[in-house]
């Protein structure tokens, strides 16, 4: 991924990885503290970096609870409305816990949250798998310009941008090192 | 850019392991309480069967719905000798009512061609066999079983069939399956040996990518996976071969020549079985043979097919896959 | 009749001459010849043949007027630079009968374009069982002389060592379609590599080849002649060479789709290419063209197989057999002949008119361009180029494999007995 030029060279970073890491155990700490000790959470991530954010996230709440949290991940390609925008997509790993999702406080993770299209998705692709006792969301940045009447519980930075803006979320599992990258679009 | 699946032939390698890797997540579909996608929702299918195949056109309408596509079955009854003229006609008279794809099984060789490039009409066109031309999704989840048994479930994403020894037995001269097996199994890296009598391998067959052998027991002993194709009985009327207890000697698959297999190898079968001609059902009964997980992977295959020709604006396959942004 | 002067055309595409016509034959062939009450067609650059004669064409009618008739198909003829065609027997009734036969030879003379010469079945219906009345069809106004059940083979080697004895009697010559049905049977392309891969139905050479070898050799056991339609494969080219060098009195034809076209083409399933023989390799190609040149084969027959467009929309086991090719026979021959070198203009006269007049007997046809002889001319312009547009034919049909494709020369005036059906490229 060339994401110099891609992102142009204004890109600038608004997290580092200490950031990441810091704000990723206060969410840990905020999931425990709503969830009364985590004990029917499960984690989903969102591929492809949702799944490496819930992984974490899951380390984390394990060293907090001093318990196992299943962790899993939930693509949405298939329950997209806007499939017949673009060409079909490469569809991603959806791995549900063994113990199921049924009676469990699910918690969604993604890297950004923007339109909620995304979440709105998800929302119904768990449909599709069993029936949470509740389903809470959290995301490491979110930017606003919501299209849906959707919100996150968990918030690692909320990060006011322009639809010219782009951001990007870059983790040290897929893309080598941990960041959050403010870019515009190279103007057409 | 390919808008249709009219033979194995015209997938890539990495066309062929992306449609294998996206059915082992609709495969994953099936195991849900909920089996089913809305990722075809509003879309219209018409399964137009020229040749009776109730399998076929079955596992076609499994997977169209799993993905919530509205069916539309088209049955032409005996019609393999009905005139060109209702090919057309009948495939014109869909389009109008508005059908977004059409599945097409046809006695003539070249009817799916015929209709993806005349100009007939503008709808994506899969091939599901078209008399002894093409059966690409038939190989396809031929392939996708092979990769599953003989490399892994997971293990085997994203990865081909490089150095796998599969052998075809029977019936090559008039079998589709043959032919779309052979170019698929070669696009993914497989050796493909061909054991028949010579009077059932066409003549031409030496620009295959594939070995022929008149001699099953000298290759089942190197075969990673041995599928037999059926052999019609009426074959021997035309001199195809003198018995159909001499055929089963020579070309069919019993207990004994099944140990002669390395033990991983698996036995396929496309179906229906002749039991007793080509196979004994010692041989269709025991695990080794996949004819059942070959119908399950059937549906997951085409749900794939499906998704991958119909799910955006335009075909999925041949595009280079992209990494998406949020 | 006025007179005609075609001033500076290379006759035969040797010597530049005038030629002089008056009424329904040549006057004079020489140079500087007087313009004196003729209209004048200034020919320089352009090649005169003969009046082409065509042993092979499918007129249709009657019985499948929707696909040709017997006026559509001579139009067409005319436009190709033919004077004279020999129309096939596998009409609706089959011309088995002196009455089928005498109701073409009528029709064609009615039609003005081209003379329409009937061939009759060996067989009665074609079926391949019993002799047709063959002495009562040679003996009517229609003077048949040439007799095939093209379509079907004479398989019955019996039935075939029959009718070769029997035409003996009268100068008849049997013209026969070589096809060993059994070898055939749900034949739908050349057996070879292509079959093998788009899994339709293969025609082995060797069920043409069979029937060539066996019916040459009842030719010279009975001491007849017979004549071999559409010869299509290398191995068959063989077969008569041999038979020619034993002193065999065998003749044969090559279509023009068989110089030019290979099976190659089937790959895109589009019937427009299905034909009987089927198209053949490449290698059968080129022996079929060094086959002409050296005289191994005779003619060029065009095999004119008119069929409607349903017949060829469609997929391809349900698609009729047959293109036409009347009006693309000398631009094909031009290409596959002449611009490879392989035959000079006197040749394409000797293959397309002097030759499939003499097999056919066909009176007043196939003359040398000289004074004295029947005014059946064609003048041809080499230098043209076009691209095929089926809309262009005179034809009923449109079936022709060459839609699209550019072909050199063009047939710019065609005479029959001194009267022009064709002027300028265009049917007078």
């Amino acid at each position: 991924m060339d994401t110099q030029q891609q992102y142009g060279d204004e890109a600038r970073p608004v997290l580092e990885a200490p950031d990441i890491a810091r704000v990723l155990t206060r969410i840990a700490h905020e999931i425990v503290e709503r969830a009364k000790g985590a004990d029917d959470v499960v984690l989903l991530g969102i591929p492809t970096r949702g799944v490496f954010l819930a992984r974490r996230l899951a380390e984390k709440l394990e060293s907090i609870t001093g318990t196992k949290i299943p962790v899993g991940s939930l693509d949405i390609t298939m329950y997209r409305d806007d499939l017949r925008l673009k060409p079909a997509r490469a569809i991603g790993r959806t791995e549900i816990p063994g113990d199921g999702i049924d009676g469990r406080l699910v918690v969604l993770v993604d890297d950004v949250l923007f339109s909620g299209r995304t979440i709105r998705a998800a929302l119904d692709a768990l449909g599709d798998i069993g029936r949470p006792r509740a389903v809470q969301l959290a995301v490491l940045v979110d930017r606003g310009h919501r299209e849906l009447p959707i919100r996150a519980d968990y918030v690692g930075k909320n990060l006011p941008t322009s639809l010219r803006e782009t951001v990007k979320v870059q983790l040290a599992e897929e893309d080598g090192r941990d960041t959050v990258l403010l870019g515009s679009r190279p103007s057409a | 850019m390919m808008r249709h699946l009219i033979s194995a032939a015209d997938l890539t390698r990495d066309d062929a392991v992306l449609i294998l890797d996206t059915a082992e997540e609709m495969a994953r579909v099936a195991d849900r309480p909920i089996r089913k996608l809305p990722t075809l929702r509003g879309r219209t299918i018409c399964n137009l069967f020229f040749e009776d195949s109730t399998r076929t056109r079955i596992s076609f309408e499994a997977a169209e719905k799993r993905l919530s596509a509205d069916v539309i079955n088209f049955t032409a009854k005996g019609s393999s000798v009905s005139k060109g003229e209702s090919l057309k006609d009948t495939a014109q008279t869909l389009e109008a009512m508005g059908v977004d794809a059409v599945v097409i099984r046809h006695s003539a060789s070249g009817a799916p061609y015929r209709l993806a490039t005349s100009g007939w009409i503008d709808a994506p066109v899969v091939n599901a066999g078209d008399g002894t031309h093409q059966h690409p999704t038939q190989a396809l989840l031929d392939a996708f079983t092979m990769r599953r048994r003989l490399v892994g479930r997971d293990a085997g994403l994203g990865r081909d069939l490089t150095g796998k020894r599969i052998t075809l037995v029977g019936d090559v001269l008039h079998s589709r399956v043959a032919r779309s097996n052979v170019d698929l199994l070669h696009t993914l890296g497989a050796e493909v040996t061909l054991v028949a009598p010579p009077t059932l391998v066409p003549v031409g067959v030496e620009t295959w990518p594939c070995e022929i052998s008149y001699d099953l027991d000298r290759v089942l002993p190197k075969s990673d996976a041995v599928m037999m194709l059926r052999v019609q009985r009426e074959r021997m009327n035309a001199a195809f071969f003198p018995t159909e207890r001499e055929y089963s000697r020579r070309y069919g698959l019993d207990g004994d020549r099944m140990a002669k297999m390395p033990e991983h190898a698996i036995v396929m079968h496309p179906g229906p079985m002749v039991r007793g001609m080509e196979i004994t059902a010692e041989v269709a009964d025991s695990d080794r043979c996949t004819v059942v997980e070959q119908v399950a992977n059937g549906v997951s295959i085409r749900m794939a097919v499906l998704y991958l020709l119909l799910g955006g604006n335009d075909s999925a396959v041949t595009h280079t896959r992209t990494e998406e942004n949020k | 009749m006025s007179k005609i002067l075609i001033r500076g055309a290379q006759v035969l595409g040797g010597e530049v001459q005038d030629v002089l016509v008056d009424g329904e034959t040549i006057e004079q062939v020489g140079t500087d010849l007087s313009a004196e009450g003729a209209t004048v067609i200034e020919a320089q650059g352009q090649v005169l043949l003969p009046g082409l004669v065509d042993l092979h064409t499918h007129l249709r009618e009657p019985g499948r007027e929707d696909s040709e008739t017997v006026l559509t198909g001579t139009r067409a003829a005319a436009s190709g630079g033919y004077t004279a065609v020999f129309a096939m027997a596998n009409t609706h009734p089959v011309a088995d009968t002196a009455g089928v036969v005498e109701q073409v030879y009528r029709l064609g003379k009615e039609s003005g374009y081209c003379d329409v010469q009937p061939v009759g079945a060996v067989t009665v219906g074609l079926e391949g069982k019993k002799l047709a009345e063959l002495g009562a069809m040679h003996d009517s106004a229609a003077g048949v002389t040439v007799f095939s059940d093209d379509g079907k083979c004479v398989d019955d080697a019996v039935i075939m060592r029959r009718a070769l004895e029997y035409v003996k009697a009268f100068g008849g010559v049997v013209a026969q379609h070589a096809q060993e049905p059994r070898l055939t049977e749900g034949a739908q392309m050349n057996e070879g590599i292509v079959s093998a891969e788009l899994g339709l139905g293969g025609w082995p050479a060797v069920a043409e080849e069979s029937i060539i070898a066996r019916d040459v050799l009842l030719a010279e056991h009975v001491g007849s002649r017979v004549h071999i339609c559409h010869l299509s494969t290398a191995g068959s080219v063989e077969i008569v060479r041999w038979a020619k060098s034993r002193g065999i009195d065998v003749t044969a034809e090559v279509t023009p789709h068989h110089l030019l076209l290979t099976d190659e083409l089937v790959r895109t399933y589009d019937p427009v290419y299905k034909v009987n023989p089927p198209l053949r390799t490449e290698k059968d190609v080129l022996a079929l063209r060094e086959a002409l040149a050296d005289g191994t084969i005779d003619i060029v027959a065009t095999d004119h197989a008119p069929h409607p467009h349903e017949d060829k929309d469609c997929e391809w086991a349900a698609a009729a057999m047959g293109m036409v090719g009347l009006e693309t026979a000398l631009s094909v021959v031009q290409q596959t002949m002449v611009e490879t070198g392989l035959l000079d203009w006197a040749g394409v006269a000797d293959r397309m008119s002097f030759a499939p007049a003499r097999i056919g007997r066909a009176k007043g046809h196939g003359r040398p361009v000289s004074a004295g002889e029947p005014a059946n001319l064609t003048l041809v312009d080499p230098a043209y180029r076009g691209v095929v547009d089926p809309a262009d034919f005179a034809s009923r049909s449109r079936n022709t494999p060459y839609e699209g494709r550019e072909l050199p020369g063009r047939v710019t005036h065609t005479f029959l007995r001194g009267r022009a059906t064709v002027v300028d490229g265009k049917l007078a």
